[in-house]
């Protein structure tokens, strides 16, 4: 007999205190293992079930890694060509602006392809919630350079390593949209720790507040591992990201309010 | 003083074995399995019962696998 | 009550958005075509309807603010000309595979490349037979007037909601920029929230309470799954091509020749048909309405009554290789275009019919 270490007594609806949201579907989550993508899926979900909003929440998935977030979110949602998610989502949040509208994009689809569409979007004030997930690499076909890639960082498509001078610099797209009247809060934060996720979530249910006051973009990155596409154990990743990633991208609110922090 | 105890249900067929869990717990409850689940993976498992239901496993979880209780006894 | 009034093509294209009671227009500025943007903009739909204008950053970002739209069950609409709608051409196939209703508008002008900003029907074999990636078919009206500028709006949201398919208007830099007496339908009142649910149980409005969600995607990893999607809109394109096709004739009851010709090629061949009638040369004109559905069943019916038919396109030579396939041999069957944003005159055409059909 295998000792289980259960404590079947305790286990009692009072004494609940977490489970997976509701808002998120049964549907096994498409991502490699110890994926921030899914840690990241989770926090909106709770986000939406804890403001009531499932019923009133339009969501729109981008090309990539989370293309088939759709699967995922137990909520309207419509999947965009490639970078093209905010286009998708000013057309929802001005016909339906009752609606709480996000995107949810990696950084090809939202840094590179989409750069025109972020710009934009975020430069008119669109009243959307912006979620940008970071892990500076093509991740769905197969780790190739993406244009957050740090400098140095060996992918499939700069296998010695990023070479700027060649290849050129990362972009750091949450520092330019921040510059942009158009933002109301511009935050980078990440999922790797328990301290990190409560804060994270934190962030997204302010960005999602936000869409009520009617001011503008709330733009979230999440700096997030690539397992496979950084060739390392989802621990390692993690501590890979904490010392390369965050250096370059550091954590933190860059503007809140409508005002850059200082 | 009242005392803490808590637990954890784990579905270990939705387990990936990223192992990000046992790094978050405070307790050192949770470790890897030797066997594999019907995807292959080496799931989590509690070692030990000393789970104080904080909820750090559960919240890392990138795939919502973990439930968690907790109690004053 | 209807309304008289001269306008230009595409602001009667614009002013029949507004009162076929359209949600959305999501524009980008590109001769011949900016009329429809800025008639907009000057008419503040916005505080009469209701309907939003957006300019938008690129002809990329219009055509997925209309799929955005459209996958909530809203009427959008967009418009461009030829490099533009190359431009939307990712989107608009998107469209189709998601299966999303839509009218856009070309006002096509001459290419390849940037072209020039002068009328053209170059665009024909882009709007008829894909344009953008896959099996997908749009289901194409050809206005020869002002007049069908405006009725297109109407007729292309019946269709597009009918059989959820994006509608093109492919229209041209005469009939778009030419102004006519246009008789416009009275103001529609915008279909409420609640009635769009009911129009479109599809659309992501918001998750019904008691579920399920709903997902607009053109993505399916399944093979199976995506070959019986396939299938799904080739029985639609079948059923479009059975229910839909939509064409004109003129004198072609006891015609010995006949010019098949759309948007405003049809208007010159109706003068040429003139022309060549007072020279004793007994020719009708048949005017495809529909591009697709393309009405080859009626341009069959000729190839035992002519001895020839000649196409008029302001192209090299694209909606003749239709008109082949429908006559299949059976008659002789010849091209004259004009191109690069040149227009032909109805001389031009007699003498075309005359060298190429009747002494060729």
């Amino acid at each position: 007999m295998v000792e289980t270490f259960d404590k079947p007594e305790i286990r009692t609806p009072e004494n609940l205190v977490y489970s997976k949201t509701k808002v998120l579907t049964d549907n096994v989550l498409s991502y490699c293992p110890g994926c921030g993508h899914g840690t990241t899926h989770r926090l909106v979900a709770e986000v939406i079930e804890e403001m009531g909003i499932q019923n009133n929440t339009i969501g729109v998935a981008p090309v990539g890694c989370s293309v088939l977030a759709y699967n995922f979110f137990d909520i309207d949602m419509q999947q965009a060509a490639h970078g093209r998610a905010p286009a998708l989502a000013t057309a929802i949040k001005r016909l339906l602006p009752e609606r709480f509208v996000f995107t949810y994009q990696g950084d090809g689809d939202l840094a590179a392809i989409g750069t025109a569409e972020t710009i934009h979007a975020c430069n008119r004030g669109e009243n959307i919630v912006i979620i940008f997930v970071n892990n500076g690499i093509y991740g769905m076909t197969g780790g190739q350079m993406a244009p957050t890639t740090l400098p140095g960082m060996p992918t499939s498509t700069s296998p010695y390593g990023r070479d700027t001078q060649i290849m050129g610099n990362p972009l750091k797209i949450t520092e330019l949209v921040a510059q942009l009247p158009g933002t109301y809060m511009v935050t980078r934060q990440a999922v790797h720790t328990p301290a990190a996720v409560r804060k994270a979530k934190k962030a997204i249910r302010q960005a999602f507040e936000n869409q009520i006051l009617n001011k503008g973009v709330s733009f979230v990155e999440v700096v997030s591992n690539c397992n496979s596409g950084w060739k390392l154990p989802p621990v390692k990743a993690n501590e890979w990201m904490v010392n390369h990633m965050f250096p370059f991208y550091p954590l933190g609110d860059i503007k809140i309010n409508g005002e850059m922090v200082k | 003083m009242a005392k803490i105890t808590g637990d954890i249900v784990i579905d270990i067929e939705r387990c990936k074995g990223c192992e990000v869990c046992t790094t978050a717990c405070p307790q050192e409850v949770i470790a890897m399995s030797k066997e594999v689940n019907s995807k292959g993976y080496n799931y989590a498992i509690k070692v030990n019962a000393n789970c104080i239901g904080c909820a750090n496993c559960a919240v890392v979880c990138p795939d919502g696998v973990i439930t968690v209780y907790r109690a004053k006894v | 009550m209807k309304e008289l009034k001269l306008m230009k093509g595409n602001e009667a294209f614009a002013e029949a958005a507004i009162r076929a009671g359209v949600d959305g227009y999501f524009g980008y500025p590109i001769t011949p075509q900016s009329e429809v943007l800025e008639y907009l903009m000057a008419q503040k739909p916005y505080e009469q309807t209701g309907m939003v204008v957006l300019q938008a950053e690129s002809e990329v970002a219009a055509i997925n603010m209309v799929y955005g739209g459209a996958a909530c069950g809203k009427k959008v609409v967009t418009s461009s000309s030829s490099p533009g709608i190359s431009l939307k051409m990712e989107g608009i196939s998107y469209l189709a595979g998601a299966e999303l209703p839509a009218v856009i508008l070309n006002v096509v002008r001459g290419g390849p490349g940037l072209g020039t900003i002068q009328p053209s029907q170059s665009d024909y074999f882009q709007a008829t037979k894909g344009g953008g990636h896959g099996d997908y078919r749009l289901i194409v009206l050809a206005p020869a007037s002002v007049q069908e500028m405006a009725d297109f709006v109407g007729l292309g949201f019946d269709l597009a909601f009918k059989y959820r398919t994006p509608v093109m208007v492919l229209s041209d830099g005469v009939i778009g920029q030419m102004m006519e007496k246009v008789e416009l339908e009275p103001q529609v009142t915008r279909r409420t929230n609640e009635e769009v649910a009911a129009q479109c149980p599809w659309a992501t409005t918001g998750r019904p309470v008691n579920g399920p969600h709903r997902i607009i995607t053109s993505l399916e990893l399944d093979s199976a799954k995506q070959e019986i999607h396939n299938h799904k809109l080739q029985n639609k394109y079948k059923e479009i091509e059975e229910q839909e096709t939509r064409f004109e004739t003129i004198g072609c009851d006891d015609a010995d020749y006949l010019f098949v010709a759309f948007g405003s090629s049809a208007r010159i061949c109706q003068k040429a048909v003139q022309i060549a009638r007072a020279k004793g040369i007994k020719v009708g004109l048949l005017r495809p309405i529909t591009l697709f559905p393309f009405p080859s069943k009626a341009i069959d019916s000729y190839s035992k009554q002519v001895k020839g038919i000649l196409t008029v396109e302001m192209n090299a030579g694209q909606m003749v290789e239709d008109v082949m396939l429908a006559v299949n041999g059976k008659v002789k069957v010849a091209h004259f275009g004009r191109f690069g944003g040149i227009i032909p005159t109805p001389d031009e055409v007699v003498k075309a019919l005359e060298t190429k059909i009747i002494g060729g």
